[in-house]
């Protein structure tokens, strides 16, 4: 199970959490000038990344804040997490230098 | 004669406090520190059960969690316990055990003759001997070959005893009590770290409670007793006993079995908690797990009396017990030695030592000489006899890469074989945090490599197997982790003079032939003793194709079981490597997964037994439901009323009962459950307008509007009806089940993607407690519970709310219908819903007022055709595949789903539509789910139509009525259709979903 540091409570067990699927993907400003191609890029496409992933998390049993998570996706390991809007930390250097 | 086999002193036994047990009937004694095992080998019993195909006699091998063989059947009745292994139960006054996988009885079995049907029995019989006729499995593979095969019994009633569950939260989580657990655990809590030691066995020592050794100065009994006392003094460290770490999971959370009173007679348990998990966060975990010791794989080496060499100097040193009294030893490596050196001084002959090893040398081999104890180097057993009770071995000369061995050396009688093929390190939970393995080649097996956790490891687990490089490790490793964890270490202690003999040398010997091929023959080579995996299946599994270590072990079984391999892995891998010459490292491990060992349903339930298994949301009414005969329904994890059926009346019947009281006079039905949402800020009706697909921003205040939410993808997820309390203040409903999810999502686009709108969302569900009441009458009732209230029409129109008094309880009135009736829902304050129930009830008592449940509402709705968000809907279905235009704004620029209403997949013309379903025979009234079809005689398979999603009898028409979603539905009005059932098809009219007050005259009563 996760320990997730959520920027408000601190480090929490997974079980406290919702999973929100990739992070950093806008809502479309205008969705009714896009093509349908568009649409479905960002309706259904996501990158299934092995390795370093910024994902978003809702504290569902605790704040209810949403915030976003900087995890590898094969070890688990969680780099940081960061309030929506913020900037993802940089890479370790020994996970392959700064992103 | 009775412990006939037990030493005359010594042991970790307390010889003054005697134990009676029996054992498949038959009565025994053994002493106070006895596992089941050491207590029948002391009796001399060695056959414990028969082996899982082919029934054969087996017996106890190893003296822990690794044992392959002597499951049992634990205790009687509720509290029984299959395939427990004999060598993890304490032994305790009046216990009760019995072999398992035996019939009729385990000296005289006849499924035994499996064994002469050997050959079709090999690796994959399952999947090739069960293909084919089909009609044979139900007469003869399952009911025949599944008694056969199984193992014990589970208990046939529900578990009597108490299970618990803790958290803990620790910097140093230490798994292993042995040399170098007590001193990672030392080193730990000498810096102040807050530390967990666990161990799975009675008392803390490992390996030292098997070996005689002297550490500084004191014996291994002292030595572990002064570590002990130490530890236990510190108020930051916890020692836990007989508790097994069983699973390691991300992030250094790991769960451990502690068993409390498994060791205890029956009349000590009472009350008390029997097993507790323990669910551990640790800022570092040490690992000193230990190893196990491998068989050697050598024709026949299954029998009874066959065991491992380190496990024969346990029962010695640790339990006073003699496994024999003539043994062979059958090695590749030193340390085995001193289970013969240690046997021989206890009183046991040792008649000689099969040492794979040309030329043996070292402490323990010259010990061995000294002792007179013959030596035969560079030979192998290649036979035994003895069936129920190993006899006597064959002894042949080894002829290097030979494929069998020609001459016969010498036969040995003995009642013991001790073998040992060097040993593995417990790598399972090392495995289980993702760490890596690396192969040893010097060491002949495999560590712990690379690390993807916090952790540390030490100990036999590192590879460290003798007790001074234990000590150190264990301290480097402790102290490292509380360094990791932010304490200081205290100056590390002199290492102490240990006397042990040095560890030697191991020489890998994977496979031992026999005079002829492995796999020819009558001999069976075992490699999993508990699936009786043989080498020969392993070769068969390759000739067939398999190659991949993850296929053998499924094709051939091999690693599955209780055991998971524990003695049998690394073994099978190896001959894997043999015939596909790839080294080991290449043809790598299987995957290790929790739990280590096996745990029970009921410690992993804990409290949460049957009504606390899951959270229960009732009403404030519902005490009154209760009092007045309902039957309830789970809506999530609310209780709602079904039905309140009365004396002698059948489910249709009330429900026909309740329905036309709402048509005819008036119902009244607790909808307390229904999700209420506080939406405030200056931005609500502009996120209002963005979440719902209608328009919200002119709402005037004291009105209400009902509402669609879909997700991105156009699809419905959510309806209700929704306030505008104030110009900045609105109260949303939802629907019962989805009323949290509803919430994330507004929180999702308030947080994420819309952080400018100045909203607030607050769940005021269970703020609120709301009485609806529907029908003709409804407004009777309420003029006389508010009489100061107007409630024209003019003043009290449809979708309009009031606050006021209503049986002098500050309340809000929505006049809102799910009924197609005159409805009022009254809102008040949680507490008070009971006694506006009470008015309620009293003020309609004169038309006969009539509380509904969640069924009549189905109906009722059904009869108006109204969807059910979950039931019409299933997470492809739009509002235009509902027939719900009407509630799509074709004004607004952008709200969420709009832009996919236009893809080609929801423009699609053919999508299934919802319409009504009216069935050529009024009575029969069609099962919901039915899938349906535009012609049931076209050849199968028949394309499908749709499928029918709600369906009733409803009274007020007098006929049955259905909702069904439907290919092009929208266009088809006046078809036919027809729903194939098992024995019949019936034929439905397709028409308008509306069935009942198509022009809604009755709203307004």
């Amino acid at each position: 199970m996760l320990n997730i540091d959520c920027p408000w409570c601190g480090k929490r067990h997974e079980t406290e959490f919702r999973y929100g699927g990739e992070a950093h993907i806008a809502r479309p400003e205008d969705p009714a000038k896009l093509e349908d191609t568009e649409w479905a890029e960002f309706l259904f496409m996501r990158t299934n990344t092995k390795g370093y992933f910024a994902e978003r998390w809702l504290h569902s049993h605790g704040c209810r804040r949403w915030f976003n998570v900087f995890r590898n996706t094969v070890t688990h390991e969680i780099v940081g997490s960061y309030k929506m809007g913020e900037k993802p930390p940089k890479l370790p250097k020994s996970a392959g230098g700064t992103k | 004669m009775t412990q006939a086999f037990r030493t005359t002193s010594g042991g970790r036994i307390d010889r003054k406090k005697a134990i009676n047990f029996t054992f498949n009937g038959q009565s025994y004694i053994g002493y106070e520190g006895d596992t089941l095992a050491s207590a029948l080998l002391a009796n001399g019993v060695h056959l414990l059960g028969r082996s899982f195909k082919y029934h054969r006699p087996r017996g106890i091998v190893a003296a822990g969690a690794e044992e392959p063989n002597s499951m049992v059947q634990l205790g009687e009745g509720a509290t029984t316990e299959p395939n427990i292994r004999a060598t993890q139960i304490s032994l305790y006054e009046g216990l009760k055990a019995s072999s398992v996988n035996v019939w009729p009885n385990l000296e005289l079995d006849i499924s035994a003759i499996n064994g002469l049907f050997a050959k079709i029995m090999t690796a994959g019989f399952y999947n090739k001997t069960f293909m084919w006729p089909r009609s044979m499995w139900m007469k003869l593979y399952e009911p025949v070959i599944r008694r056969a095969a199984g193992w014990g019994k589970a208990p046939a009633m529900g578990d009597p005893d108490i299970y618990d569950h803790m958290h803990l939260h620790v910097e140093v989580m230490v798994v292993g009590g042995g040399p170098a657990g007590l001193m990672a655990a030392m080193a730990a809590g000498r810096a102040g770290a807050r530390v967990l030691l666990v161990d799975e066995q009675n008392e803390f020592g490992g390996s030292l409670l098997s070996r005689k050794r002297q550490i500084g100065g004191k014996d291994e009994t002292a030595w572990i007793a002064d570590m002990v006392a130490e530890l236990e003094a510190m108020p930051d460290v916890t020692l836990l006993r007989r508790s097994t770490a069983f699973g390691y999971y991300d992030h250094n959370y790991l769960c451990v079995l502690e068993q409390k009173t498994d060791h205890l007679p029956a009349a000590e348990r009472k009350g008390k908690v029997r097993q507790r998990v323990w669910h551990i966060r640790a800022g570092q975990v040490v690992l000193a797990t230990g190893a196990h010791e491998r068989p050697l794989v050598f024709a026949d080496n299954d029998s009874p009396g066959i065991m491992l060499a380190g496990s024969v100097q346990t029962y010695v040193n640790r339990y006073g017990v003699l496994p024999g009294k003539k043994m062979v030893l059958f090695t590749n490596n030193d340390t085995a030695y001193e289970a013969a050196i240690d046997l021989q001084a206890a009183g046991g002959d040792v008649v000689a030592i099969i040492d794979c090893r040309t030329e043996p040398t070292g402490e323990l081999v010259d010990a061995a000489r000294a002792l007179d104890i013959e030596i035969l180097a560079g030979h192998a057993i290649t036979g035994t006899s003895g069936g129920k009770r190993v006899s006597s071995v064959e002894v042949r000369k080894i002829q290097k890469g030979a494929k069998v061995y020609t001459t016969i050396e010498r036969n040995i009688d003995c009642d013991l074989v001790a073998m040992s093929g060097g040993w593995s390190p417990v790598v399972h939970l090392f495995s289980q945090s993702q760490g890596q393995l690396e192969y040893d080649e010097e060491k002949v097996c495999f560590l712990p490599g690379k690390s993807r956790q916090a952790q540390q490891v030490a100990g036999a687990l590192a590879g460290q197997f003798s007790v001074k490089e234990c000590l150190a490790g264990g301290y480097k490793a402790g102290a490292d982790a509380a360094r990791a964890t932010g304490f200081t270490p205290k100056r590390k202690p002199a290492a102490p003079e240990i006397d042990e003999p040095a560890v030697g040398s191991v020489e890998p010997y994977w496979i031992v032939p026999s005079s002829r091929p492995v796999g020819e023959g009558m001999a069976k080579h075992f490699v999993d003793l508990q699936n009786d995996t043989t080498a020969a299946d392993i070769e068969l599994a390759v000739r067939e194709g398999f190659e991949s270590v993850e296929h053998i072990k499924r094709y051939t079984l091999t690693g599955f079981g209780t055991d998971q391999g524990k003695t049998s892995n690394i073994n099978a891998l190896a001959i894997l490597s043999g015939i596909l010459d790839k080294p080991i490292p290449k043809v790598g491990t299987t995957t290790f997964r929790p739990p280590y060992t096996p745990v029970s349903y009921g410690a992993l339930a804990g409290r949460n037994l049957g009504d606390w298994s899951d959270p229960v949301r009732v009403t404030s009414i519902h005490d009154w439901h209760v009092k007045n005969g309902a039957l309830f329904e789970n809506v999530g994890q609310w209780k709602r009323p079904w039905y309140f059926p009365k004396q002698g009346e059948t489910m249709q019947e009330a429900l026909n009962r309740e329905c036309l009281a709402v048509r005819n006079s008036v119902g009244v039905l607790d909808a307390s459950t229904l999700g209420k949402i506080d939406i405030r800020g200056p931005d609500a009706a502009e996120f209002l307008n963005r979440i719902y697909t209608n328009a919200w921003a002119k709402l005037g205040i004291g009105r209400v509007r009902y509402g669609l939410m879909c997700h991105e993808d156009g699809m419905v997820f959510d309806d209700g009806t929704t306030a505008r309390l104030a110009e900045d203040r609105f109260l949303m409903t939802t629907t019962t089940g989805g009323a949290a999810g509803v919430l994330d999502w507004l929180e999702e686009y308030l947080q994420t993607e819309w952080p400018e709108l100045k909203v607030y969302c607050t769940s005021v569900t269970e703020q609120w407690a709301t009485v609806s009441i529907t029908g003709p009458k409804a407004g009777a009732v309420l003029e006389k519970l508010a009489p100061e209230m107007d409630l024209s029409h003019e003043n009290f129109p449809f979708l309009s709310f009031k606050e006021g008094e209503v049986a002098g309880i500050n309340a809000r009135i929505f006049r809102i219908s799910f009924t197609g009736e005159l409805t009022y829902e009254i809102n008040v304050p949680w507490t008070c819903g009971l006694a506006l129930w009470k008015a309620v009830m009293a003020a309609g008592a004169e038309f006969d007022i009539t509380p509904y449940g969640t069924e009549s509402m189905h109906i009722l709705r059904a009869e108006k055709g109204f969807i059910i968000v979950g039931q019409e809907t299933d997470g492809t279905t739009t509002p235009q595949d509902l027939g719900m235009d009407w509630i799509v704004s074709k004004k607004k620029p952008d709200f969420i789903g709009k832009r996919s209403f236009t893809r080609s997949d929801t423009a699609r013309p053919d999508r299934k539509q919802l319409v009504g379903l009216l069935t050529e025979t009024p009575d029969d009234v069609l099962p919901e789910g039915s899938q349906l079809v535009f012609d049931p005689n076209v050849p199968k398979p028949i394309p499908m139509a749709g499928h029918v999603t709600s369906s009733y009898y409803s009274a007020a028409l007098g006929r049955s009525i259905a909702l069904a979603l439907v290919k092009g539905g929208h266009g088809r009005k006046g078809q036919k259709i027809f729903a194939p059932l098992d024995k019949r098809t019936v034929t439905a009219e397709i028409v308008d979903p509306v069935f009942y007050d198509k022009e809604g005259d009755r709203l307004n009563g």
